[in-house]
C-alpha cells in the first residue's frame, strides 16, 4: 500500500461482502417461496423479500464502488486522500442509514414505513429499486456528495489520469441521475421515463464507466502494460458504452405508452450495447497477453478476466436475447428478464468488486504480493463455485422464462395459461435454480474462508 | 519480405481503434438500413408518397459537398504523409489549408441540413408522422451528429498542424481523422441513395 489513507477502503469492502451474503440469503429464501409459496410467510412475505433483495444489491454495489474508489484514487492521484476522516464518517452514516432502512422494510409494513417517514410530504416511495423512504434518499444524496467531494478534491490536488477522470465522470453521473428518484410524475408513462433515467442510466451507462475504470486500474497494476495503451482501450470502451447505453434507454420504452419510434431506437441502440462488453474481453485478454510483470496475485487477474467474460455473457448476450422489440413483446417481465438481471449484475458489477477486493485486500492486510498460494487455491475454488452457481442459476431461469413465454405469452388469451398455473408448472426448474443458488452461497462462504487461510510457511 | 512488412505497417491507415469504431458504425447504420428496407417493403406506397416531400436537390448538393470535402482530406493527408526534414513545416501549412476547406464544407453541410430539418418540421412532420419519416429523421439526425463530431475532430487535427505538426514518420493522427471523415461520407452516400432516391 502506497498511501496510508487507502486503508479507509477496508471497512467498505468488508461491509459490501457482508451485504452480498445477505443478498444471496434473501435471494435463496425467495427462491424457496417459488417452490413453497407460503414459506416464511407471514414473517417475511415475497414482496418484502424482493424489495430487500434488490435494495441490498444497490447498496452493496455502492459500498463496493466507494471502497474501490478510496483505494484507487490516492494511488492514481499520487497523494493521500483529501480527508480520510470524512471517508470514515461517510461509511458509518451510510451503514447506519442502510441498515435502518432494511430493518424498516423487514419489521414494519411498507405502508406503515411510508407513514412513519412522512412520505406524503414528498412522495418518492414505491418504485422498484427506489423504494427507500424519502429521508433515506436525502441521506444517500449527502453521503454521495461527501464522497464525491473527497474524491474530487484528491484528484484536483494530485495527478490526473485517464482512469481517475473516467471514474469521476461515472461517479458524477451516478450522483446526477439519482436526482430523478426525487421526481415522481402522476402520469404513469412519465413516471416510467424518469424511473428509467435512474435505473438504466446507472446500470447501462454511468456504472459501466466505473466498471471500465476499475478494470483498467487493476490491469495497469497487474500487467505493467503502458498506460497509453490501456487508456486508448478505455476511451474506446467508454465511448461505445455511452453512445449505445444512452440511446439504448429506448429499449425500456417498449409497449408502455411511449411513441412507437422508441421500438426502433431502443432495438438498434441496445443491439450495440454488447459491443463495449465484448471489447472489454479483448481488452483484458490482450493486456494480460502482453503483460510485462508477473504478479503473484493470480486470483486478482482471474477475477478481472472473469468480470470481462461473465459481464459480456450476462449483460451482453443475455441482454441481447430479449432486447429487440418484436421479441421483447413476448418476453417482457418474464423470468428471462430475471435471468439477464442476475448474470449481468453478478458478472459486470459484483465481479468487478471481487476483482478490486482480491487485488486490494491482500495489500491492505500487509501482503503486497497477494495471498499465499494456499489461500489463492481456496479463492480459486470459490471463484468457480460462484461463477458456475450463477451461470447455472441463469440457465435455469432462462428455461423457466422460455416455459413461461410458451405457456403464458405466445398463446392467445383464450388458450394462454394464467400466471400462477404457469409458475406451478415451472416448479422443477425452480428447484434446480435454488440448488445453483446454494452453490453460489457455498462459493461466497468459501471466499470468506480464504481470508482466514494461514500463510504458507514455505515461501516460494 | 521487407516490402510486405512495410505495407502491413501502412495499412490499414490510421489508428487500429478507429477501425473498430468504423465496423461498429457500419453495423449500426447497416441495421437501420435493413430496418428501412423491410419497413418499406411492408408499405411501399406510403414510403414513395412521403419521399416526394423530401428535397432531392438539397440532398444531392449535400452529397457533392461531402464528396468534395473528402477529396480535401485526401489532399491534406497526402501533403504531410511524405514530408520529411525541412519539408515538414510547409507541408503542414498546406495541410491546414486543405483541412480548413474540408471543415468549411462540413459546416456548410450542417447548415444545409438544419435548413432542411426546419423545412420538414414547419410542415408539421415529426418522428411520429409515419414510418418513413421516422426512419428519415432518425437516419439523417444520427448522421448529422456524426458530421458534427467529424468537424470537431478535423478542427483538432488542424490545430495540431499549427503546433508540432504531422510528418512522414507521424501521420497516424491525421489519417485516423481522415478515415473517420470518409466513413461519414460513405454513410451519407448510402443514406442519400436509399432514402432520397430509390423508389
Amino acid at each position: 500500500m502506497k498511501y496510508s489513507s487507502q486503508m479507509v477502503a477496508k471497512p467498505y469492502f468488508i461491509f459490501a461482502l457482508m451485504l452480498l451474503a445477505g443478498e444471496i440469503l434473501f435471494g435463496l429464501t425467495m427462491s424457496i417461496q417459488y417452490i413453497y409459496g407460503d414459506f416464511a410467510f407471514p414473517a417475511i412475505p415475497f414482496n418484502v423479500l424482493r424489495m430487500v433483495h434488490v435494495n441490498l444489491l444497490i447498496v452493496l454495489l455502492l459500498f463496493g464502488f466507494m471502497g474501490s474508489t478510496y483505494y484507487l484514487i490516492p494511488e492514481e492521484a499520487e497523494r493521500e486522500l483529501w480527508s480520510p476522516l470524512l471517508a470514515k464518517i461517510t461509511f458509518w452514516v451510510f451503514l447506519i442509514a442502510g441498515v435502518a432502512t432494511i430493518l424498516g422494510y423487514l419489521l414494519v409494513p411498507y405502508a406503515e414505513l411510508a407513514k412513519l417517514t412522512m412520505n406524503d410530504l414528498w412522495p418518492t416511495m414505491g418504485r422498484e429499486f427506489l423504494e427507500q423512504p424519502t429521508i433515506t434518499k436525502i441521506g444517500i444524496v449527502f453521503v454521495v456528495l461527501s464522497y464525491l467531494l473527497n474524491v474530487t478534491m484528491t484528484v484536483l490536488k494530485g495527478r490526473k489520469t485517464t482512469i481517475s477522470i473516467i471514474l469521476l465522470t461515472g461517479l458524477f453521473g451516478l450522483a446526477f441521475f439519482f436526482l430523478f428518484a426525487f421526481y415522481v410524475p402522476d402520469n404513469l408513462v412519465m413516471d416510467k421515463f424518469f424511473w428509467w433515467f435512474v435505473v438504466h442510466l446507472w446500470v447501462e451507462a454511468t456504472w459501466e464507466l466505473i466498471l471500465g475504470a476499475l478494470l483498467a486500474f487493476v490491469l495497469v497494476k497487474l500487467t505493467g502494460v503502458d498506460r497509453e495503451h490501456i487508456d486508448k482501450w478505455l476511451y474506446l470502451i467508454i465511448a461505445m458504452t455511452l453512445i449505445a447505453g444512452l440511446a439504448g434507454t429506448g429499449h425500456h420504452f417498449f409497449f408502455m405508452g411511449a411513441p412507437g419510434y422508441w421500438l426502433w431506437i431502443g432495438s438498434i441502440a441496445s443491439a450495440a450495447e454488447p459491443i463495449p462488453f465484448f471489447l472489454m474481453i479483448l481488452f483484458a485478454y490482450n493486456m494480460i497477453k502482453n503483460r510485462r510483470i508477473q504478479d503473484d496475485n493470480k486470483m486478482a487477474l482471474t477475477w478481472a478476466k472473469g468480470t470481462a467474460v461473465v459481464g459480456f455473457l450476462g449483460a451482453g448476450v443475455w441482454g441481447f436475447l430479449h432486447t429487440l422489440a418484436p421479441i421483447n413483446y413476448y418476453t417482457h417481465g418474464t423470468q428471462l428478464t430475471a435471468a439477464h438481471g442476475h448474470l449481468a449484475f453478478f458478472g459486470a458489477y459484483v465481479m468487478i468488486i471481487f476483482t478490486m477486493i482480491s487485488y486490494a485486500m491482500p495489500i491492505l492486510r500487509g501482503r503486497p504480493h497477494g495471498n499465499s498460494a494456499k489461500a489463492q487455491k481456496v479463492e480459486r475454488a470459490s471463484f468457480w463455485l460462484m461463477v458456475i452457481g450463477m451461470i447455472g442459476l441463469t440457465l435455469a431461469l432462462t428455461v423457466a422464462g422460455v416455459m413461461q413465454i410458451e405457456m403464458q405469452r405466445i398463446p392467445d388469451s383464450a388458450h394462454a395459461m394464467v400466471f400462477m398455473e404457469v409458475q406451478a408448472k415451472i416448479t422443477p426448474v425452480y428447484i434446480v435454480r435454488s440448488l445453483f443458488g446454494v452453490m453460489t452461497l457455498l462459493g461466497l462462504l468459501t471466499y470468506f474462508y480464504s481470508f482466514f487461510v494461514k500463510d504458507d510457511k514455505k515461501v516460494a | 519480405m521487407n516490402k510486405t512488412s512495410s505495407i502491413k505497417e501502412l495499412y490499414p491507415p490510421g489508428d487500429f481503434t478507429i477501425w473498430i469504431v468504423i465496423y461498429v458504425e457500419l453495423i449500426t447504420f447497416g441495421l437501420m438500413f435493413v430496418g428501412y428496407a423491410f419497413s418499406r417493403r411492408a408499405d411501399i406506397a406510403l414510403f414513395n408518397n412521403s419521399q416526394l416531400l423530401l428535397n432531392q436537390t438539397a440532398g444531392f448538393i449535400d452529397t457533392l459537398i461531402l464528396i468534395t470535402s473528402s477529396y480535401f482530406i485526401v489532399k491534406a493527408v497526402n501533403s504531410v504523409k511524405n514530408a520529411r526534414g525541412e519539408m515538414i513545416q510547409s507541408a503542414n501549412i498546406l495541410a491546414s489549408k486543405w483541412l480548413l476547406a474540408a471543415i468549411l464544407f462540413g459546416v456548410i453541410f450542417l447548415v444545409n441540413k438544419l435548413l432542411e430539418f426546419s423545412a420538414i418540421f414547419s410542415q408539421g412532420i415529426g418522428l411520429s408522422t409515419n414510418t418513413f419519416f421516422m426512419f428519415y429523421l432518425l437516419l439523417t439526425m444520427f448522421h448529422f451528429m456524426h458530421v458534427a463530431l467529424g468537424t470537431v475532430v478535423l478542427l483538432n487535427i488542424r490545430q495540431r498542424t499549427k503546433r508540432d505538426g504531422y510528418s512522414a514518420d507521424d501521420s497516424r493522427g491525421i489519417e485516423t481523422g481522415g478515415v473517420y471523415w470518409h466513413l461519414v461520407d460513405l454513410l451519407w452516400i448510402v443514406l442519400f441513395v436509399l432514402v432520397y432516391i430509390i423508389r
